[in-house]
């Protein structure tokens, strides 16, 4: 008996289990709150997991940063800046999608990479790095479209003209298995399945888990420490890219002022997942519940149609409550 | 012994006799009992050593004490007052001073600003600077210190941190004052003056709880020695009633044979031969860490580093290890072949393996799991191609924890859960799983108690007799004459002395160690 409720309180310990609890919470709240059976409808989970796609894509990127002890701000700038690019290549140029997406995901690589490299490099801290990186991208996103929406209709010296829409854009807003689960949420699992990789069963993971819980033991283990953040950053700015050509995909346009404040949903996602701001502890498992709790909050909010006012507001204390719960007591 | 708190409120005659008295004390974390009923008295002007293993719990008792624990079984009595502390505030003003092994100072404050943090003299709500400098100096010269209150804690050397730190306990009006281990990173004559303090302290009418680990120390200045094993108290006694002997009994529950057993193993191969090796002052100042040091060592041999704190040798094996602020200068041969130690990465490919001297801070990932911790320094193996082979970890960790006599529910529990003693053989494990030929050990056993020292030393000798060639720093002065088979003494840099097997005695390295064989230094 003893034993049996040790073993209980062991697992209750563990930030997955409670990572579960706290999604759990949030869908009884949606059984109770149910919107007359909306909830109870596949077409709102599939929505849900639509929308909160993208903000996923980067807390799986957000995650493997905050894992070796950073935090990286530029991913909504970088989502900004690719999804202008994106737009830029496949509606105006028309380019192929072979092109074009390995295009963006490359200057999502370089942002990320170029980051990495200050902090590693320069010892420049994370967060200041990475605030510039955020100023800048959104720069250069405002630059490269001019400042205006980056979309199908065009002014042209013979007039207003109308350009195709990408396929690409078509795949990825399009609904499969009998439109029953968007492409973008495809994307997002393939993310997280490639973080998880690399996390979990990747010699670099585990270089990230010891700098996040400490860079002098890492470095005096031979750990290449510099190496590890330039990676860490970069394919935070490699997931920023990608869900940056899903938002131009799912807007149908490439918009300077996308992603805007995204970084900070992202870090709320990997927060209530349970994964440390600290570093060192955490994993990906923990940022793809907290991607559900999330986007079932706001769905649930929504389609009891509470007002955005009160919507923040509620995020803001649910947020603070499941990461006391994450925290336990101790 | 009292087995029955005394009448309260009856204060002022229990002070005289029983300063502190905490009875039936326990304490469990999550399932696991780690103190189970223990009484602890505290008499006014009296020194009591609290002895135990690492993992004895007197660290927990100590921080039930100092309010860091709040819940707890059994009851608290100051100067014959119940009291439960809620907090480390809490506890600090009602008199409690803790000096903690990891020092708790701000380092980008003045020292004054440190001394009365928490306590500030102020006037609605303004601190008044002028006021705690004035006093901050005054209890400074008393401690005869000669420390400007205004400067910086952080620009000072760690030993003076240590007395800052003791300024600070003494600021408030202490009437007990706790010591965890205070001279472990303190050199012989700053010990003295530490050892002054506290009989000031002692004459004074406060309490001191001493916890240490060297045996030279308790019988120094201990009045009364309490002994805790596996949670539970052993007893108490006064220091002249309990021979050494009879205290390590008390301490590992066995009789320990003769505490130091060096079998020399020294082969004729020459394993590392270090010519006019000099290490330059990371800070830019023109005299040199490490100054033009040659030497060689066998395989199998163990060579001790003596010398005082700040003589050069942590700089030394850290920078054999590729760790410096400025590159060295000088050759460094392995096996008869010149090798090139840039970083900690080429050192370990190389097949050396340095163990620092702290490691919370640069041992270990507290975070992380023993059996990762174990395997970090030589990952590669575990994960050809980059891919990590778990179940290749686990074996070798089983093997290690076997090996090393390490105590763990399971190898995935964070290291940090360990005693002191068992994340020292952890920290090991890692280093001997790179396979080295020359191991660099920059106080093995420090903060080790004495169960896990011996294991230690047994460890080392059976490192050599396998052929590992081993550089040691330890501030342990029958340590080091024990265990090395040679002892270079370092002074300001340089090697001043070399002392044989046996021609070395604690007089001799001390007088070498602070340049005595120089002359004109007093």
């Amino acid at each position: 008996m003893i034993k049996r409720s040790q073993r209980l309180a062991a697992l209750l310990e563990m930030p997955f289990t409670r990572a579960l609890i706290a999604l759990l919470v949030i869908l009884a709240l949606g059984v109770l709150f149910n919107a007359d059976g909306t909830f109870f409808r596949w077409d709102t989970h599939r929505d849900m997991l639509r929308h909160i796609s993208r903000f996923g894509i980067l807390a799986c990127g957000m995650t493997i940063v905050i894992i070796a002890g950073g935090i990286d701000l530029s991913v909504g700038s970088v989502l900004g800046l690719t999804a202008v690019v994106s737009a830029k290549l496949s509606i105006h140029m028309g380019l192929s999608a072979w092109v074009a997406v390995p295009l963006c995901c490359l200057l999502g690589i370089a942002c990320g990479a170029l980051a990495g490299a200050l902090i590693a490099r320069f010892s420049i801290q994370p967060f200041i790095a990475t605030l510039a990186l955020m100023v800048f991208a959104r720069g250069a996103a405002k630059f490269i479209s001019g400042g205006k929406k980056i979309s199908q209709g065009v002014e042209t010296p013979e007039g207003f003209q109308y350009l195709d829409f990408p396929q690409l854009y078509e795949f990825l807003n399009a609904k499969i298995l009998g439109d029953n689960v968007a492409v973008v949420t495809l994307v997002f699992l393939l993310c997280v399945g490639v973080s998880w990789l690399l996390l979990a069963r990747l010699r670099p993971g585990r270089h990230l888990y010891a700098i996040g819980g400490n860079e002098s033991a890492a470095l005096l283990s031979g750990v290449p420490v510099g190496m590890a953040k330039v990676l860490a950053y970069a394919m935070s700015g490699l997931f920023a890219s990608l869900a940056g050509i899903c938002q131009a995909a799912q807007e149908t346009q490439g918009d300077p002022e996308a992603g805007v404040s995204y970084e900070l949903t992202a870090i709320a996602i990997v927060v209530i997942g349970g994964t440390s701001l600290s570093g060192g502890r955490g994993g990906i498992l923990l940022t793809l519940l907290g991607t559900l709790t999330i986007g079932y909050l706001e769905k649930i909010l929504s389609i009891n149609a509470v007002g955005e006012a009160g919507r923040l507001m509620l995020t803001g204390a649910i947020i603070v409550s499941a990461v006391l719960f994450q925290r336990g007591r101790k | 012994m009292l087995n029955f708190p005394p009448v309260m409120w009856s204060g002022q005659e229990a002070m005289e006799t029983q300063h502190l008295s905490m009875r039936g004390i326990g304490k469990a974390f999550s399932g696991v009992r780690v103190l189970d009923s223990v009484d602890f008295d505290l008499r006014a002007g009296e020194v009591h050593i609290l002895a135990g293993e690492n993992g004895a719990g007197k660290s927990t008792l100590i921080k039930i004490l100092a309010g860091v624990y709040a819940e707890y079984e059994g009851e608290i009595l100051l100067g014959g007052q119940p009291v439960r502390f809620r907090s480390p505030q809490h506890a600090r003003r009602s008199g409690i001073s803790v000096i903690h092994q990891e020092l708790s100072l701000v380092p980008g404050m003045s020292v004054s600003d440190n001394v009365f943090l928490g306590r500030e003299h102020a006037a609605r709500g303004w601190v008044r600077r002028a006021r705690q400098e004035r006093e901050c100096a005054a209890l400074l010269a008393r401690l005869g210190m000669e420390v400007t209150p205004s400067s910086l804690v952080g620009d000072h050397p760690i030993s003076v941190q240590q007395s800052i730190e003791i300024a600070k306990a003494m600021a408030g009006d202490a009437r007990v004052v706790v010591m965890d281990e205070p001279t472990s990173c303190l050199a012989a004559q700053e010990v003295e003056r530490l050892f002054a303090l506290i009989d000031g302290l002692r004459r004074q009418g406060c309490g001191i709880i001493y916890i240490t680990h060297k045996m030279e120390e308790i019988y120094r200045i201990a009045d009364r020695i309490t002994v805790l094993r596996d949670g539970k108290k052993i007893g108490t006694a006064a220091a002249c009633d309990l021979p050494a002997e009879q205290l390590v009994r008390w301490m590992v529950g066995r009789p320990l044979e003769a505490q130091f057993s060096r079998t020399p193993s020294g082969s004729g191969k020459v394993r590392l031969e270090v010519r006019e090796f000099s290490v330059p002052d990371p800070a830019g100042l023109p005299r040199p860490k490490v100054d033009r040091v040659s030497f060689q060592a066998l395989a199998g041999e163990i060579i001790g580093i003596g010398g005082l704190q700040g003589s050069g040798g942590s700089e030394l094996l850290a920078a054999l290890f590729g760790v410096h602020g400025r590159r060295p200068t000088g050759e460094v041969f392995l096996d008869g072949a010149p090798v090139s130690l840039r970083r900690p990465a080429s050192a370990l490919r190389e097949g050396v393996a340095l163990l620092t001297n702290d490691r919370k801070t640069t041992g270990l990932v507290l975070g992380m799991s023993i059996t990762r911790n174990m395997t970090l320094a030589s990952l590669p193996r575990y994960s050809p191609g980059g891919w990590l082979l778990p179940g290749r970890e686990v074996g070798a960790a089983r093997g290690h924890a076997e090996r090393f006599g390490i105590r763990a529910a399971t190898l995935t529990q964070p290291v940090e859960t360990l005693s002191g003693g068992n994340q020292q053989k952890v920290v090991l494990a890692k280093w001997l799983d790179t396979n080295p030929r020359v191991l660099l050990l920059d106080e093995p056993t420090r903060g080790v108690d004495v169960g896990a020292k011996h294991e230690i030393y047994e460890l080392m000798n059976r490192w050599t007799s396998a052929g590992i060639t081993i550089l040691l720093i330890t501030s342990e002065m029958p340590e080091l004459l024990a265990m090395s088979d040679r002892i270079l003494v370092l002074y300001q840099g340089r090697i001043l002395r070399e002392f044989g097997r046996g021609e070395a005695t604690q007089e001799s390295v001390l007088a070498a160690a602070m340049g005595r064989e120089e002359g004109e230094r007093k």
